[in-house]
C-alpha cells in the first residue's frame, strides 16, 4: 500500500474509554463515518418499521381477526410507511452516497463536511420525533398516541378537529425537520460530484453510481422541496388557524393532495435511482464486462428525472380531474416506462456474454431485474386512467408499490450491502448465511407480495382494520402474513450475518471482488483521509488500467 | 493490490472544477425556489376564493418605495463583492452596508404594511383565504430577507474587525448569489401579490 508510506497518527492505537468513542462518532464529520451511521440508523428503523408490518400482517391474518384495535391499526400502518420512506430507505440510500461518492470520485470528503454531519443528525431527530409521539402525541400526561392519518395524510383528517392532541404535529415536525436534512445532502451530493472529482475525473469517465446519485440529490432538491412547503401550510393551519386546506373556509383539501404526491413520486424515484446505481456497479462486476451504454444510461436516468417530475396527478385519477388532465398523466406515466426499459435493457446488454460470477450481490441484483420489471409493468398497468379507476385504494396498489420497494429497491439495497460490506467492515460477508438470506427472502417476497395483488382484484380495499369472510380472501390473507414471516426470518439472518461477520468474516482486502473503481484501491476500511496521495484517472475503470497496463480502457474511450 | 494510487498521480493536470460554494448555494436556491412555487401556486389558487372580507383590492397598497429599496441593494451588493474583488475593501464595506441598510428599509416596510393590515383592516392569518396566503407567502419572502440580513451583519461584523478581504472575495460571491436569490423572488411575489392578485 502507498498509504503506509506515509505516517499519520491513527486514532485506533490506543485504548479509549467508550464515552471517547461515542464522543467521536457524535461529533464526527467524516463522510464514511457518516455513511455507516446512516446505515446503522437505518438498520435500526428497518427493524422497527418491520415489526410494524408484521403486527398489521398477523392482524388481517384471517377475517373477524381482533389481535389489535383498530385505533393501534390505524397507526401502524401510518408508522409502517412513514418510517420505510423516510427513516429507513432516504437514510440508507444517504449513507450509500455519503460513504461511496467520494471515494468513487477520488475526493478526500464531502464538499461540506459540517453540513453533512448537520444533515445526518436532522434525519436522526426528525425520526425520534416522529417516534417520540408513542409517548408525547396527547402531550406528556397520560397515554400517548402516534400519528394515524395514513401516510400522505390527507386533508381533512390532520385538521384540529379531526385528529386533536399533537400526533399529526409530531408527524408534520418530524418530516419537516428530516426533510431539511435530506435538503442539506442533496445540495453536499451535487457539490461534492461537480467540485471535488478527482484529476482526469471527467463527467464523461464518472462511475455511474455517482452520476445516477447526483440526479437523486437534483431529484430530492425538486421534491422534498414541496413537501417542506406543504408541512409549512399544514403548520400554519393547525397552530395559527390558517385556512389552506380548511374545507370550510374555502381551503382545498384537494391542494394538500397535489402536494403531497409532487413529492411524493418523484419520491419513488428518489428511492429507486440509487437502486439503479447499485446494479449499474454490481452487474458489470460479476458479469466481468464493462456497463452496457454507458451514455445512454446516464440521458435515460436524465429523462426518468424529467419525467418523474410530470406524472404525480397518476395518484389521484379518481378525484374527478377533466379527462385531458386525466389522459396527459396517464401519457407521461407510460412516457416513464421507456427510459426504465432502456435501463433494464442495458442491464441485461453488460450480463449477455459475460462471464457470471453468482456471487450473493449478483443473486440479489438478478432478482432486483426481474422484480422490477413486474413492479414497472403493474405500475403500467395502474397508469391507465380506466384501470386504476377499478383498482385504486385496492391491495393490488399496495402489491404493487412493495413489489417496487421490496422487490426492487430493498433487493438493490441487499445487494449493495453485499457488495460493499468487505470494504466498510474489512471482512467479507459470510457466503451461505447470504445464500440463506437471499432464498429466504425471495421465497417470502413472492409468497407476499405475488399474491397480494390477488385480494385486490378481488376487490379488498387497503387500509381496512378487518374483513368479511368472503370466498378466497381468508385463504390469500393467510399466505400473504406467512411470507411476511418468511421475510422476517431473512431479515433476522442478515442482521445475523451482519454481526458474525463483523467478528469471524474472512478478511477482505483491498479489491475482494477484483472491481473496477476508485473505491477498491484504497485498504478496506479506507484510512480517514482517503487517498494518500489524490488518484488522477484516465477511463472509466481506472483500476482495470492498472491492473492491465497492456490494454488499458483509455485506449478505447 | 499494492500501490495502486500513488503511480498514476504522478502526472499533473490542468485540472479546473467550479467552486463547490457557488455549486452548492445553486443547489439550495433551486430547492428554495420550488419551496417558493408551492407558495405562489397556493396563492394563485385561492385569489377570490375567500368567502369573507377582506379583499386583497380594499386592502392592498402597492409597495413601490420599498421594493425599489429592496431592488438596488441587488445592485450594491454586486457592486461591494466587485470592489472587493478588487481589493478595495474600504468602498466593500461602505458598499455593504448601504445593502444591509436597504434590506432593512425593505423589512420595514413589510413591517408597517402587515400593522396597517392587522390594526386598520382587522386582516390576520386566520380572517380568510387571503390572509392566510398573503402572510404566508409574504412572510416566508420577509423571513428569507432577515436570514440575509443576519448572514450579511456577520459579514460586516467581521469586515470591521478587518478580517474579510480578497481571499474571501468568493464566499462574498457566494452571500451576494443568495441576496439576488431573495431580490428575484421578491419580483415574483410582487407581481403575484400586488399586480395579479388585484
Amino acid at each position: 500500500m502507498s498509504s503506509d508510506a506515509i505516517a499519520i497518527p491513527s486514532a485506533g492505537t490506543e485504548a479509549r474509554t467508550w464515552v471517547e468513542v461515542v464522543h467521536e462518532w457524535v461529533t464526527t464529520v467524516d463522510h464514511k463515518r457518516l455513511g455507516i451511521l446512516y446505515m446503522v440508523y437505518a438498520l435500526i428503523f428497518l427493524v422497527i418499521g418491520g415489526i410494524e408490518a408484521t403486527i398489521i400482517r398477523i392482524q388481517l391474518m384471517r377475517p373477524h381477526n381482533d389481535f389489535v384495535s383498530p385505533q393501534v391499526f390505524n397507526r401502524m400502518f401510518t408508522m409502517h410507511g412513514t418510517t420505510m420512506i423516510f427513516f429507513v430507505v432516504i437514510p440508507v440510500v444517504f449513507g450509500f452516497a455519503n460513504y461511496l461518492v467520494p471515494l468513487m470520485i477520488g475526493a478526500r470528503d464531502m464538499a461540506f463536511p459540517r453540513l453533512n454531519a448537520f444533515s445526518f443528525w436532522l434525519t436522526a431527530f426528525g425520526g425520534f420525533l416522529l417516534y417520540f409521539s408513542f409517548l408525547g402525541g396527547n402531550g406528556l400526561y397520560g397515554a400517548g398516541n402516534a400519528p394515524d392519518v395514513g401516510w400522505w395524510a390527507y386533508a381533512p383528517l390532520t385538521s384540529r378537529a379531526f385528529s386533536p392532541g399533537h400526533s399529526s404535529d409530531y408527524w408534520t415536525i418530524a418530516l419537516l425537520v428530516s426533510g431539511f436534512g435530506s435538503i442539506g445532502t442533496a445540495v453536499n451530493i451535487i457539490a461534492t460530484v461537480l467540485s471535488m472529482r478527482c484529476p482526469g475525473m471527467t463527467l464523461g469517465r464518472m462511475p455511474l453510481f455517482a452520476w445516477l446519485n447526483m440526479f437523486m440529490a437534483g431529484l430530492v432538491i425538486l421534491a422534498i422541496s414541496p413537501l417542506t412547503a406543504a408541512q409549512v401550510m399544514l403548520c400554519v393551519d393547525r397552530y395559527l388557524g390558517g385556512h389552506f386546506f380548511d374545507t370550510q373556509a374555502g381551503g382545498s383539501a384537494t391542494l394538500w393532495m397535489h402536494f403531497f404526491w409532487i413529492f411524493g413520486h418523484p419520491e419513488v424515484y428518489v428511492l429507486v435511482i440509487p437502486a439503479f446505481a447499485f446494479a449499474s456497479e454490481i452487474i458489470p462486476v460479476f458479469s466481468r464486462k464493462p456497463i452496457f451504454g454507458y451514455p445512454v444510461m446516464v440521458g435515460a436516468t436524465a429523462c426518468i428525472v424529467f419525467l418523474s417530475l410530470s406524472v404525480w396527478a397518476h395518484h389521484m385519477f379518481t378525484i374527478g380531474m377533466n379527462s385531458y388532465a386525466n389522459s396527459f398523466f396517464a401519457i407521461t406515466t407510460f412516457a416513464v416506462g421507456v427510459p426504465t426499459g432502456i435501463k433494464i435493457f442495458n442491464w441485461l446488454g453488460t450480463m449477455w456474454g459475460g462471464k457470471i460470477q453468482f456471487k450473493v450481490p449478483m443473486l440479489f441484483c438478478i432478482g432486483f431485474l426481474f422484480q422490477f420489471l413486474i413492479a414497472g409493468l403493474t405500475g403500467i398497468m395502474q397508469g391507465a386512467a380506466p384501470f386504476d379507476w377499478q383498482l385504486t385504494g385496492s391491495y393490488f396498489v399496495v402489491a404493487h408499490f412493495h413489489y417496487v420497494i421490496v422487490g426492487g429497491i430493498l433487493f438493490a439495497l441487499f445487494g449493495a450491502f453485499y457488495y460493499w460490506y468487505p470494504k466498510i467492515a474489512g471482512r467479507m460477508l459470510n457466503e451461505t448465511l447470504g445464500i440463506l438470506h437471499f432464498c429466504l427472502f425471495l421465497i417470502g417476497f413472492h409468497l407476499t407480495f405475488d399474491v397480494m395483488h390477488f385480494p385486490g382484484i378481488l376487490g379488498m380495499p387497503r387500509r381496512i382494520y378487518t374483513y368479511e369472510p368472503r370466498p378466497g380472501w381468508g385463504i390469500l390473507n393467510l399466505i400473504i402474513t406467512i411470507g411476511a414471516f418468511i421475510q422476517g426470518l431473512a431479515i433476522l439472518v442478515f442482521v445475523t450475518n451482519l454481526i458474525y461477520s463483523y467478528f469471524k468474516g474472512r478478511k477482505a482486502g483491498n479489491d475482494p471482488w477484483d472491481a473496477w473503481t476508485l473505491e477498491w484501491s484504497v485498504s478496506s476500511p479506507p484510512p480517514a483521509y482517503n487517498f494518500a496521495s489524490i488518484p488522477v484517472v484516465e477511463s472509466r475503470r481506472p483500476l482495470w488500467d492498472l491492473k492491465h497496463p497492456e490494454d488499458p480502457d483509455s485506449r478505447y474511450e | 493490490m499494492s500501490a495502486v494510487t500513488s503511480p498514476i498521480a504522478e502526472r499533473s493536470l490542468d485540472w479546473k472544477l467550479p467552486y463547490k460554494g457557488k455549486v452548492g448555494m445553486a443547489s439550495l436556491i433551486i430547492a428554495e425556489s420550488a419551496i417558493f412555487t408551492i407558495f405562489v401556486v397556493a396563492y394563485l389558487f385561492y385569489l377570490g376564493k375567500s368567502i369573507t372580507g377582506p379583499t386583497p383590492r380594499e386592502v392592498l397598497e402597492t409597495p413601490i418605495f420599498f421594493s425599489i429599496c429592496l431592488l438596488s441593494s441587488s445592485l450594491t451588493i454586486h457592486l461591494a463583492s466587485k470592489e472587493l474583488e478588487n481589493g478595495h475593501r474600504k468602498t466593500f464595506l461602505i458598499l455593504w452596508s448601504i445593502t444591509i441598510a436597504l434590506g432593512a428599509l425593505f423589512l420595514f416596510g413589510t413591517a408597517m404594511e402587515w400593522h396597517r393590515l392587522i390594526y386598520e383592516h382587522g386582516l390576520t392569518i386566520s380572517t380568510n383565504l387571503f390572509g392566510t396566503t398573503y402572510y404566508s407567502l409574504v412572510g416566508l419572502h420577509a423571513t428569507h430577507v432577515t436570514l440575509g440580513l443576519v448572514m450579511l451583519s456577520i459579514v460586516l461584523l467581521f469586515g470591521l474587525a478587518d478580517r474579510v478581504g480578497t481571499d474571501q472575495s468568493a464566499r462574498i460571491a457566494t452571500l451576494s448569489m443568495y441576496w439576488h436569490f431573495v431580490d428575484a423572488v421578491w419580483v415574483v411575489v410582487f407581481t403575484v401579490v400586488y399586480l395579479i392578485g388585484r
